[in-house]
C-alpha cells in the first residue's frame, strides 16, 4: 500500500492519481468546518478567499474565522447558514488530486446525498463525539453502502468535548462495528478521532490523544488503496456517437466514439453490438494521437469494427463470450427526487448509459426506512427522498448489468415527460 | 494484472470528451464559447480531439467586447484557420451600437456585465440550444454548485436552487422549446490541472500568458496594461514591469501578476506557490459578494 504512493510521488505532479470522497453530515457536527480545516491546511484556500471570509464573519459578528463559510457558496446559504445543494470542492497534495463532493445531511437532503456519493469511491462519516450513533449516522452509512462506496472514514468529531477520551471513542466504534455488519458492499471501515475545530487529527497529528497511533486524516486520504475505480473484467462500450469525416483522406472513416464503460478493448477482439447481435471484430481503436493496443475504463476513444454494420448512440459493443443479457424488465433499488410522487404504472423517460427509451412502473415492491433500515410494504407511494425497489417495464431492450457488476451499466435515471426534470437514480438489481 | 491506473489528467480528459460528445448528441444546435482565455484554448484542444478525424461538429462563438489584446486575436485567428474551425462573433461593440445594451458610465466601468445580453442575443439569434463553456467549479463560490449540464429557462437564467441532480456520468439535456443549456466540461477541472494539462499536451498559449515587459498602471491594487482601451488617469504613473496574466479577459478589467515565469514549467511552479486565486485581480468579481451569482442568474457565462 505504502509503495503505491511512494511511486506515484516520485513519478511527479503529471502522474498523480484521483480519490473521489463524500462527506455527510448535519447542520452542528462540523462538517463544513472539517471540510474548512482539510482546506485551510493543506493550504488549498487561497488569500483573496480567506480575506473574503474574514470579512463575511466579522459582519456576521461570529467570533472566529468561520471556515464553513467556505463551502456555503449560494446568497441564500450564506443567509439561512445552511448548505442546499451538493457542492465540489477540490484540493491537491503532491500525493493525489482530491474531489469532495460535499452534501447537507438532512432527511430532506437524501437526493443530495445519493447524488455525491454516485461518483465517490470514500465517504466519510461524521459522528459527534458526545451524541455517538445516531439515526442519522445510520441513514449516511445506508446511502454509502446503496451506491456502493466501498470505503468508509468514520470520524468521530468533537474529541475536546469528551475530553479526548479514549474510552468513548472505542465505545462508538464497537457501536458503528455492530451497526455495520449489515452493510454488505463496505469493505473497509477506518475509525479516527478528530477536533475539526481545532484540527487535531485532520492534518496535523493531535497531541491530546497520545492514545490513537493511527494516521491523521488528511494522510489516511492521502494513502488508502482504493484501487481502480472500474470495472476491468466485462467489457462494455456504449456507443455516443459515430464519427464520419467525410473527408478525402478518411472517406470510409466510420468510428463508433464513447467512454469504456467496463472491461478491456483491443484490435481484433470478437465483439457483437447490443441489442442487433451482429457479430465483428475490433478493426482500431482510435484516438487524435493515434493508435492504441488497447483501451480500458474509464478512457474514451473512437471504435472501428471490421464490417459495415448500422451502429448509432444507444448501442453497446460487447465481447462475444461476455454479454449482457438484454432485458425489458428491470428490477432496481430506486430513489425518488420530485416532489410530485412516482405514479404507480406511470410512464417516464428511462436514461440508461447514452440509451434513452419509455419504461413504465410495473410494481413497486418495497420503500425501505432509511433510519431504521427496516423494509416498509404497506405503502407504495415513493415521495421525494424515498428509497426502496421497484420493477420497470422498458419499451426497448437495455443491456443492463447488475449495480454490484459495474456502476455505469448498473444504473439509470428516469425522467418526467413533461417537466423533463429528473425524478429517480435507479440501480440494477 | 496489468496496471490499469489512469492519472488524474487523463480522467480529466476522458470525462471532458465524454461531455462534449454528449453535448453534441444530445442538443441540436450547441456552440462552443470562445474568449482567447486559456480554459476555452483548453476546451477547444479537447472538442478537435473528441471528434478526430472528423471537424468538430459545432462553431465557435465568440462574445467580442472589442476590448482586447491584440495578441488574443491574432492567436484566435491562426488558431480557426489551422483547425479548420467556424467562427462566429457576436460583438458587444455592435449592440451597443445598435442600442441592445447601453454602455456603463463612471470611472469603474466595463463592458463585462454587457456580455450577458450580447451573448443571449447571440444564442437566440444563431438558434444554438447549448453553449459550452470553460467555467470551472474551483474558481469562484458560485460555480462550486455549477452542474455539467446547467439548465437555463428562456429568458437564460440559472435557478441555482432548482437544479437537476447529475449522478453517474447521465446528463439530462431535455427542455421546452426556448430554453437552453451551458454545458461546462472542465467543471472537476482546477486551475492547476488546466496548467498540468497544457504542459502534458504541449499546448502553445498566447505570448500574454509568460512573463514579459509591459507598460503597466495600478488601479484599485490591480496591475493593468496600458492599451488603447486603458489610459492613466490622473496621478497614475505608467511604469515598465515584468508581468503575465492568469487569466484572459476584457483588456480594461484583467489584472496581470508580476512575474518572471516565461516558461510553462515556471508557470507550473508560480501557481503552485500562488496565494491568490486567479479571479483574485479580476474587477468584475469584486464588485460585490455574490457578484458571480448575480451575474450567473441573469445568464453570464
Amino acid at each position: 500500500m505504502s509503495q503505491e504512493t511512494s511511486s506515484s510521488a516520485e513519478k511527479g505532479y503529471l502522474d498523480m492519481d484521483m480519490l473521489r470522497f463524500t462527506t455527510a453530515g448535519s447542520v452542528d457536527d462540523g462538517k463544513s468546518t472539517l471540510i474548512g480545516r482539510l482546506l485551510y491546511d493543506s493550504k488549498a484556500i487561497f488569500e483573496d478567499q480567506l480575506d473574503a471570509i474574514e470579512r463575511s464573519s466579522k459582519q456576521r459578528g461570529d467570533e472566529n474565522m468561520n471556515l464553513a463559510l467556505l463551502t456555503d457558496g449560494l446568497k441564500s446559504e450564506r443567509e439561512q447558514g445552511i448548505t442546499i445543494d451538493v457542492a465540489y470542492r477540490y484540493f491537491a497534495t503532491p500525493r493525489r488530486k482530491f474531489i469532495i463532493a460535499d452534501t447537507p445531511g438532512h432527511v430532506q437532503y437524501t437526493r443530495n446525498m445519493v447524488t455525491g456519493a454516485s461518483t465517490a469511491n470514500l465517504a466519510i462519516i461524521l459522528v459527534d463525539a458526545r451524541k455517538g450513533v445516531i439515526e442519522q449516522t445510520s441513514r449516511h452509512s445506508f446511502i454509502a453502502n446503496l451506491l456502493r462506496i466501498q470505503h468508509v472514514v468514520v470520524a468521530v468529531n468533537k474529541m475536546d468535548l469528551v475530553d479526548w477520551s479514549e474510552d468513548r471513542f472505542n465505545e462508538i466504534k464497537e457501536e458503528y462495528t455492530k451497526f455495520a455488519s449489515r452493510l454488505d458492499n463496505i469493505v473497509e471501515i477506518s475509525f479516527l478521532p478528530i477536533s475539526a475545530l481545532l484540527g487535531d487529527n485532520v492534518v496535523d497529528t493531535s497531541e491530546n490523544m497520545p492514545w490513537f497511533k493511527g494516521p491523521t486524516l488528511l494522510y489516511h486520504l492521502e494513502t488508502v488503496y482504493i484501487g481502480p475505480d472500474s470495472n476491468h473484467v466485462d467489457a462494455r462500450f456504449p456507443v455516443q456517437w459515430v464519427i464520419r469525416p467525410h473527408s478525402d483522406e478518411y472517406h470510409d472513416f466510420r468510428g463508433y466514439a464513447g467512454r469504456v464503460a467496463g472491461g478491456v478493448f483491443k484490435p481484433g477482439d470478437d465483439v457483437v453490438v447490443m441489442p442487433s447481435g451482429f457479430n465483428a471484430k475490433v478493426k482500431a481503436i482510435h484516438t487524435a494521437e493515434g493508435e492504441l493496443d488497447e483501451v480500458f475504463a474509464p478512457l474514451s476513444a473512437a471504435i472501428t469494427l471490421d464490417r459495415e454494420i448500422d451502429i448509432g448512440r444507444g448501442d453497446m459493443i460487447v465481447k462475444q463470450n461476455n454479454a449482457p443479457e438484454p432485458t425489458q424488465d428491470i428490477d432496481a433499488m430506486i430513489c425518488w427526487f420530485s416532489e410530485k410522487p412516482l405514479k404507480p404504472r406511470g410512464k417516464y423517460i428511462i436514461r440508461h448509459t447514452t440509451k434513452e427509451t419509455q419504461a413504465v412502473v410495473r410494481d413497486v415492491k418495497y420503500k425501505v426506512d432509511i433510519n431504521t433500515l427496516h423494509k416498509v410494504e404497506d405503502d407504495s407511494e415513493f415521495r421525494l427522498n424515498d428509497i426502496g425497489r421497484i420493477v420497470l417495464r422498458t419499451a426497448a431492450p437495455l443491456g443492463a448489468d447488475s449495480y454490484k457488476k459495474n456502476r455505469v451499466t448498473g444504473s439509470f435515471v428516469l425522467i418526467d415527460n413533461f417537466t423533463n426534470e429528473t425524478v429517480a437514480a435507479g440501480m440494477v438489481r | 494484472m496489468p496496471d490499469y491506473n489512469v492519472n488524474h489528467l487523463k480522467q480529466l480528459e476522458s470525462e471532458a470528451i465524454y461531455i462534449l460528445r454528449e453535448t453534441a448528441a444530445q442538443f441540436e444546435r450547441p456552440a462552443l464559447l470562445f474568449s482567447g482565455g486559456k480554459d476555452s484554448i483548453v476546451m477547444t484542444h479537447l472538442a478537435y480531439k473528441a471528434f478526430w478525424p472528423a471537424k468538430m461538429p459545432f462553431p465557435l462563438l465568440h462574445v467580442d467586447t472589442g476590448h482586447n489584446f491584440p495578441e488574443t486575436l491574432v492567436y484566435r485567428d491562426d488558431m480557426v484557420a489551422k483547425l479548420g474551425l467556424d467562427l462566429k462573433v457576436a460583438s458587444v461593440q455592435k449592440a451597443i451600437d445598435d442600442g441592445r445594451v447601453v454602455e456603463e458610465k463612471g470611472a469603474n466601468a466595463s463592458r463585462n456585465v454587457l456580455q450577458i445580453q450580447t451573448l443571449l442575443d447571440a444564442l437566440e439569434e444563431g438558434q444554438y440550444d447549448a453553449a459550452l463553456g470553460g467555467g470551472r467549479r474551483d474558481e469562484e463560490k458560485a460555480r462550486a454548485k455549477e452542474r455539467f449540464f446547467s439548465h437555463r429557462d428562456e429568458f437564460g437564467q440559472w435557478d441555482p436552487k432548482n437544479q437537476r441532480p447529475e449522478l453517474w456520468n447521465l446528463f439530462n439535456g431535455r427542455m421546452q422549446p426556448g430554453e437552453n443549456f451551458r454545458v461546462f466540461p472542465l467543471s472537476n477541472w482546477t486551475e492547476m490541472d488546466v496548467w498540468q494539462y497544457m504542459k502534458y499536451e504541449n499546448i502553445v498559449l498566447p505570448s500574454l500568458y509568460y512573463a514579459h515587459e509591459r507598460d503597466v498602471v495600478v488601479r484599485n491594487g490591480t496591475i493593468l496594461a496600458v492599451s488603447e482601451f486603458v489610459q492613466p488617469r490622473d496621478g497614475e504613473v505608467v511604469e515598465k514591469k515584468q508581468i503575465r496574466f492568469r487569466t484572459m479577459g476584457d483588456a480594461t478589467i484583467t489584472g496581470a501578476v508580476l512575474s518572471d515565469a516565461d516558461t510553462m514549467d515556471k508557470i507550473i511552479d508560480e501557481v503552485a506557490a500562488a496565494r491568490e486565486t486567479e479571479r483574485g485581480n479580476r474587477a468584475d468579481d469584486k464588485r460585490s459578494e455574490s457578484a458571480m451569482e448575480d451575474r450567473k442568474k441573469a445568464g453570464y457565462f
